[in-house]
Order: structure tokens, then C-alpha cells, then sequence
């Protein structure tokens, strides 16, 4: 008795330790990001590899490629000059917050939405996508809009982490949600009959439907989901680096060029309304 | 018909064994550091030091008794709180070199427990020094008895790395997702091929085991080595 | 790590449940087809012994999160719908019945053969020496590693979360991305863990040294 109390004291003791460990360490040295990066003439950016148009992994040649990388390539170039190299870090909806708070990565160009809530943890560039979320079901399926997964039993699949999962049980606050843990275990997860529909933002279920023609995007877009850049809190320099190398890249035309690039062939896509 | 021999296709083929690479990569060097680690760790636990023994014994029991995939989450988000900043393989392979260490030094805590207290008073007896008789007479027969052990817990190692997708280590089981992650036609013979993979190096490993416990003439297992096993096995 | 049990309490709790139910709904399954196989593996058809030895070979050397993708991904695909939860504990189920199968074969074979044969010889046929004689005796060896078994399975039910099986793992993911949070949050799923397996893992060790 005397042993397991004993034990039980240094469990206290072995959880207090780590609790204060990393209580303390949370607030991640304040270094100068954008000043290492020039030093070193590399962004590390966290983009997603399993997103077809935005960031997919090509099994031809272990290549991340997409809208999002081409995006990230030119606007290194315009913040580090011509020698300036970008690598490039497969996240998750899951992980990418955790990465960028512990600096393994520098910026996150991963289909993420401006929120609020996040920009309370990191900083946000403005928009460089204007998507907006809507659901994918298997063509000829009952369900039409959003409103019609508003019962019980219906079941949506979504990527932990991703904030589709949060506006979902705002306009099917009935429907079950499953998370999966990136986009294209969702995908095989709706095809397996795991669910009624798949929602995320219309541009990566916009590429899922190229690829499997069996499946659409049904109802039209229910929210606007604005793409920002993140980068930590305190690298205001960082941000406003990222601000006016977007603003470079649109105004001499290569953003359009990357948009028609990667999106004119997209069925039901805006593309020239999204063209800046 | 078709497709799914596509599936096979030489493009798929190298990137399914890109993945096993990887694998293969993590797998080795997390053995090497849990073997080297787990002795030191097991051998710590099993002599008693005032303080230093207890604290490392409850540390091996909590990692022991949590879920990889937490340790692994641990190690890739938490790290960076210290100043290190792992990439997803080397989280991995601290993440695996953690948990496996702590299984083996429970092995090896269990392996020398099981020989006789007789070999040590013996060998006190004819003059050596307790860290002599632990290096020259209990060690070398505790490691042997503990070698099915310690293959079988390696053979969890090689199969547990396929939980790191979850951080995106680009390993065989994360390549074969992608591949079926966009054709959905390719499922099936994905996982076979998975089956099929995993399943070679794996028994290649336990029959190694076999071989080399027949090899040391332990086929014949005392109970206690018996539950040695066992709780490798875990 | 307080404010996460505070604000997240439910919905960690509802986790510690489903990893609970699943694991000793497994534990249950596996522990039969566990035994099955075990004894097949020492009965003296030969047939039998080697589907058995097949079965504990092919489950013991694929991963076990390869199994349940396959029973979630696969199989609605193409036979029947199952949930990512029964998927998950259908896998958990396979691939702990090949270890129970060796701990309880190990355990049949550490019972002395001469009660075998003084069964047989009193009259008993090989099924009832088995069931009367062996096994009893069997047990009470196999019953320590039985529990680390079940640790295990504990922890091995984590692979839920990787098809939203709604356990303990898959709800730390959830709330680690809705708090963000991750350390904190994973701090309170690992203590919740330690809750179930700790305990059982000492009372384990206990019963080893007593029995020993």
C-alpha cells in the first residue's frame, strides 16, 4: 500500500513537471521569421498533398503539385528574389496549426479559411482564393442542397480540423459528422458508403469530381471561405511580406495565368470570376 | 480487369516501394536506438540504483501503457517546444525509438529476472564484482533467452510504423492511401499489396527469430522464459 | 490542460467510453476465436493445425491498422455497410486473436503432456481432456499475459481514430483542432489512457509475481 502510494505521489510530481513544462514553453521564441528565411534563402511553407487543383501529391514523380503550390513558388520568388527556394511541407487540416506555432514551418498555404477564431492563434494575409463550402454526393443521390442532410440519420463526412466540419452543424445542425484525417481518406471514405455527402470548399470538391465522375457537387456554395495565408503571431513583417508579394503576383498577371492554369477546365468553376 | 492491373503499374509499383523504403528506414534505425537504449534502460530498472531505478521504472511503465500514436504526436508536436524541429521521419523514428525502448527494457528487466539468483551468487562467490558477474556471467544468458522476445517486439515496430501516417510520413501505407485515394479501382489490389509487403518483411523477421532460437538451442523454454515472451508480445 | 477537461469534458468522456466498449466487445470475440485457434494448433489433425498456424501467421504480420482500412474501406465498397466503430473493432478483434491464440497456445502446452495422456487413459476422449483436464490448468498460467493482452488492445483501439470510430483518440484529434490546444489536449487523452491501462497493468504484474 505503502509502494502504490508512493507511486501515485510520483506520478504527480512526473504529470506537474510536464503540465509546467509545457505550459512555459508555449510561447515559442520570438525570432524574426521573414529574416531568417532571407537569410537562408528558403520558405518552408505547409501545403496539402492529398487536394487535387490545390496541392496533390503525383505518384509519378513524389511531386507536391497544384494552384496553391504554383502560388507559393512565385511568391518566394517575389520575397527572396530570383535564388529564392520554397520547400514544401505535407500538412493536414490536422496538423498545420501545431507546425506553424512550433516553426517547423514558416507559412501555411493549405486551404485555409480566415476565421476568427484562428486568427486569434495566427496571423492572416488577405484572401488570395474566395471559395466557399458545398457538399459532393454520388450523382443521382436524393440529396439536392445542404437543407436536405438536415435529418436525422444523415451522415456528412469532413477533415478534422477543417472548419466545414464547424459550419456544418450550423446548417445541418441534425446530420452526423464523421472526421477523417485528410481529404482523400474522406473521398474513399464517401465512396465506401460511409456517408451521404462530403462537404469542404467547392475548389477541392470541384477536383475530387474531375477525377471521379460518378460523384458532383450539388446545391451551390452555402458559405464564402476566404483562403488565407497564416503565419505566426508576431511575424507582422512576414505577413506584410506575403501581402505585397501577393499583390505583385496579381498585378503583373501570373496569378491569373496560374488560375486558368488549374482551373479552366473545371466544370461549374468561376474561373473568370475569380480572376483578379 | 483491366484497372485493376493497372494498379501494378511500374509508376505505382515504385512509389508503393518509395513507401516501403521509408519504412524499412524508420524501422532499422528505431531498432538500432530502442536496442541500444532498451538494454541500458532494462539494466538501470534491474539494479536497484536508490531514486535513479524507481524513477526510470514508472517512466517506462507510463510509456508503456499509452498509445503510440499519442507518443508519436508527442514527439512531433511537442519537440519543437525544446528546439528541436523534427520532419515526420525523424519524429518517427524518435517517436517508435521511445515506445520500443520501453518495451524492451521491460524485456530485458524480465529476461535477467528470469536467470537464476544462483548464477550471481556464484559468481560473486569466485571473486567478481557485481558489475562483473552482471557484464560476463547474467547478461549474456538473459540476452539470449530474450531474443524471441525482442524480435517479436520488432515485428510490432516494423507493423506500428504504419501508424505515423497520421503525421504524413511518407511510408507504405501512406503511399499505397494515395494511390487508392485517387482511383478508387485500385482499393483492393492496394491492400493486398499492402498485405503482401508488410507480410514479407515481417515473418521474414519472426522466422529469423525461429532460426536463431533454434540456433541458441532455447527451443526448450523455461515457464518463466515463456512469460517473457509473452509479455513482449504486447 | 484544466480549461480542456472543462470545456471538453463530455466529449473526452464519451471517447473514454467508446474506447471501453470497444475494447472489451474485442476482448470477448478475440478471447473466443483466440482459444479456438489455439487449440486447433495442437489437436493432431494436421489439416487443422495448419489453417490454424495460417490464421495467427497472416493476422500477426499485417499491420493492424491495414486490417481495419481494409474491413473500412473495402468491404462496404463492396458487400456491406459497417461503421467506421464496427470496422474498427472487427479489426481489433482479427488481429488480437492471433497473440491471444499463441499466450493460450503456449499456455496449453506448458500444462505437463502427462495429464493429456493420464486423461486419455482414464477414458477421456481428446475434446474432453482438453475441456476438463488442460485447459483449466491452461488458464490459470495464461491469465498475466491475458491482461497485457487486453492493455493492449486498450491502446491498439487508438487506431479507431484513423475511421472516425469516436473514441478517445479520434475526440483528442477533434478537440486538439477546435481548442487549439494540441499538447494540452493530448496531455488529457494520454492521462485518460493511463487511467484505464496503468492500474491493470500493475495488478497484472502483481498476479505474475504471485502466481510465479
Amino acid at each position: 500500500m505503502k509502494k502504490i502510494i508512493s507511486r501515485i505521489g510520483l506520478l504527480l510530481t512526473l504529470l506537474l513537471m510536464v503540465v509546467s513544462l509545457s505550459a512555459c514553453s508555449s510561447s515559442a521564441s520570438q525570432k524574426n521569421v521573414l529574416k531568417d528565411d532571407k537569410q537562408t534563402k528558403t520558405i518552408t511553407w505547409g501545403v496539402k498533398a492529398d487536394t487535387k487543383l490545390f496541392g496533390l501529391m503525383d505518384v509519378r514523380d513524389n511531386q507536391i503539385k497544384g494552384f496553391e503550390i504554383d502560388l507559393a513558388k512565385a511568391m518566394t520568388k517575389q520575397i527572396l528574389g530570383k535564388d529564392g527556394k520554397a520547400r514544401f511541407i505535407q500538412v493536414t487540416s490536422q496538423t498545420r496549426m501545431p507546425l506553424l506555432r512550433n516553426g517547423n514551418i514558416d507559412a501555411i498555404m493549405a486551404t485555409m479559411t480566415i476565421t476568427p477564431e484562428r486568427a486569434k492563434q495566427v496571423d492572416f494575409s488577405r484572401s488570395y482564393f474566395d471559395a466557399g463550402q458545398a457538399i459532393l454526393v454520388k450523382n443521382g443521390s436524393p440529396i439536392k442542397n445542404v437543407k436536405d442532410l438536415n435529418h436525422n440519420g444523415a451522415v456528412v463526412l469532413g477533415v478534422v480540423g477543417s472548419n466545414s466540419v464547424q459550419n456544418i452543424k450550423k446548417f445541418a445542425p441534425k446530420a452526423k459528422v464523421l472526421q477523417l484525417s485528410d481529404y482523400s481518406q474522406a473521398l474513399t471514405a464517401l465512396k465506401s458508403g460511409q456517408g451521404d455527402a462530403l462537404t469542404t470548399d467547392n475548389g477541392i470538391l470541384y477536383g475530387m469530381s474531375i477525377e471521379n465522375p460518378g460523384y458532383s457537387v450539388v446545391g451551390g456554395t452555402f458559405t464564402k471561405e476566404p483562403y488565407g495565408i497564416a503565419v505566426d503571431k508576431g511575424q507582422g513583417q512576414m505577413r506584410d511580406a506575403m501581402n505585397s508579394a501577393l499583390t505583385k503576383v496579381e498585378n503583373n498577371g501570373q496569378y491569373n495565368k496560374l488560375l486558368y492554369k488549374w482551373f479552366h477546365k473545371v466544370k461549374g468553376f468561376d474561373f473568370r470570376g475569380a480572376e483578379r | 480487369m483491366l484497372t485493376v492491373l493497372g494498379a501494378y503499374s511500374w509508376i505505382n509499383i515504385r512509389f508503393l516501394l518509395e513507401g516501403a523504403w521509408v519504412t524499412i528506414l524508420v524501422s532499422v534505425c528505431s531498432i538500432i536506438l530502442s536496442y541500444i537504449f532498451g538494454v541500458i534502460l532494462g539494466i538501470i530498472r534491474y539494479v536497484q540504483i536508490k531514486y535513479l531505478s524507481a524513477i526510470v521504472g514508472f517512466v517506462i511503465d507510463i510509456i508503456r501503457n499509452l498509445p503510440l500514436i499519442l507518443i508519436i504526436f508527442f514527439t512531433y508536436f511537442g519537440l519543437p517546444n525544446i528546439g528541436f524541429k523534427p520532419d515526420p521521419i525523424w519524429a518517427s523514428v524518435i517517436a517508435m525509438a521511445i515506445f520500443e525502448s520501453a518495451m524492451v527494457a521491460e524485456i530485458v528487466r524480465a529476461g535477467i529476472v528470469s536467470i537464476p539468483t544462483g548464477q550471481m551468487e556464484g559468481a560473486r562467490s569466485t571473486g567478481m564484482s557485481y558489475w562483473q558477474a552482471l557484464r560476463y556471467i547474467i547478461l549474456p544468458q538473459a540476452i539470449k533467452n530474450m531474443i524471441p522476445a525482442i524480435v517479436s517486439q520488432f515485428i510490432s515496430l516494423v507493423k506500428d510504423t504504419s501508424l505515423a501516417t497520421i503525421i504524413v510520413l511518407p511510408d507504405l501505407m501512406n503511399h499505397a492511401q494515395i494511390i487508392y485515394g485517387q482511383n478508387t479501382n485500385y482499393t483492393i489490389p492496394m491492400f493486398l499489396a499492402l498485405a503482401v509487403m508488410y507480410f514479407i518483411v515481417c515473418y521474414s523477421l519472426s522466422l529469423l527469430s525461429q532460426y536463431l532460437d533454434h540456433r541458441l538451442g532455447t527451443a526448450k523454454k523455461s515457464g518463466e522464459v515463456e512469460e517473457v515472451v509473452q509479455s513482449a508480445e504486447r | 490542460m484544466i480549461s480542456i477537461f472543462q470545456n471538453y469534458g463530455g466529449a473526452l468522456l464519451y471517447g473514454l467510453g467508446q474506447t471501453l466498449l470497444c475494447s472489451i466487445i474485442a476482448l470477448i470475440f478475440a478471447l473466443i476465436i483466440g482459444s479456438g485457434f489455439a487449440i486447433l494448433e495442437v489437436v493432431p489433425n494436421k489439416f487443422l493445425r495448419i489453417i490454424a498456424k495460417i490464421y495467427i501467421e497472416v493476422f500477426r504480420n499485417i499491420p493492424l491498422l491495414v486490417i481495419t482500412m481494409f474491413f473500412y474501406v473495402v468491404i462496404p465498397m463492396y458487400i456491406v455497410e459497417i461503421s467506421g466503430f464496427v470496422s474498427g473493432t472487427i479489426g481489433l478483434i482479427l488481429y488480437s486473436s492471433a497473440f491471444i491464440a499463441e499466450t493460450v497456445r503456449s499456455g496449453i502446452q506448458s500444462v505437463d503432456p502427462g495429464q493429456m495422456e493420464g486423461a486419455r487413459a482414464n477414458g477421456l476422449s481428446f475434446w474432453q481432456g482438453m475441456r476438463y483436464i488442460v485447459l483449466p490448468q491452461a488458464f490459470r498460467y495464461v491469465i498475466p499475459p491475458l491482461g497485457n493482452q487486453f492493455i493492449n488492445l486498450v491502446k491498439n483501439s487508438s487506431v479507431l481514430a484513423f475511421v472516425a470510430g469516436f473514441d478517445l483518440m479520434y475526440q483528442g484529434n477533434v478537440i486538439a483542432s477546435d481548442s487549439l490546444q494540441s499538447m494540452s489536449t493530448y496531455l488529457c487523452v494520454g492521462v485518460l489512457y493511463l487511467i484505464l491501462t496503468l492500474p491493470l497493468s500493475y495488478y497484472m504484474r502483481y498476479l505474475e509475481k504471485k502466481l510465479a
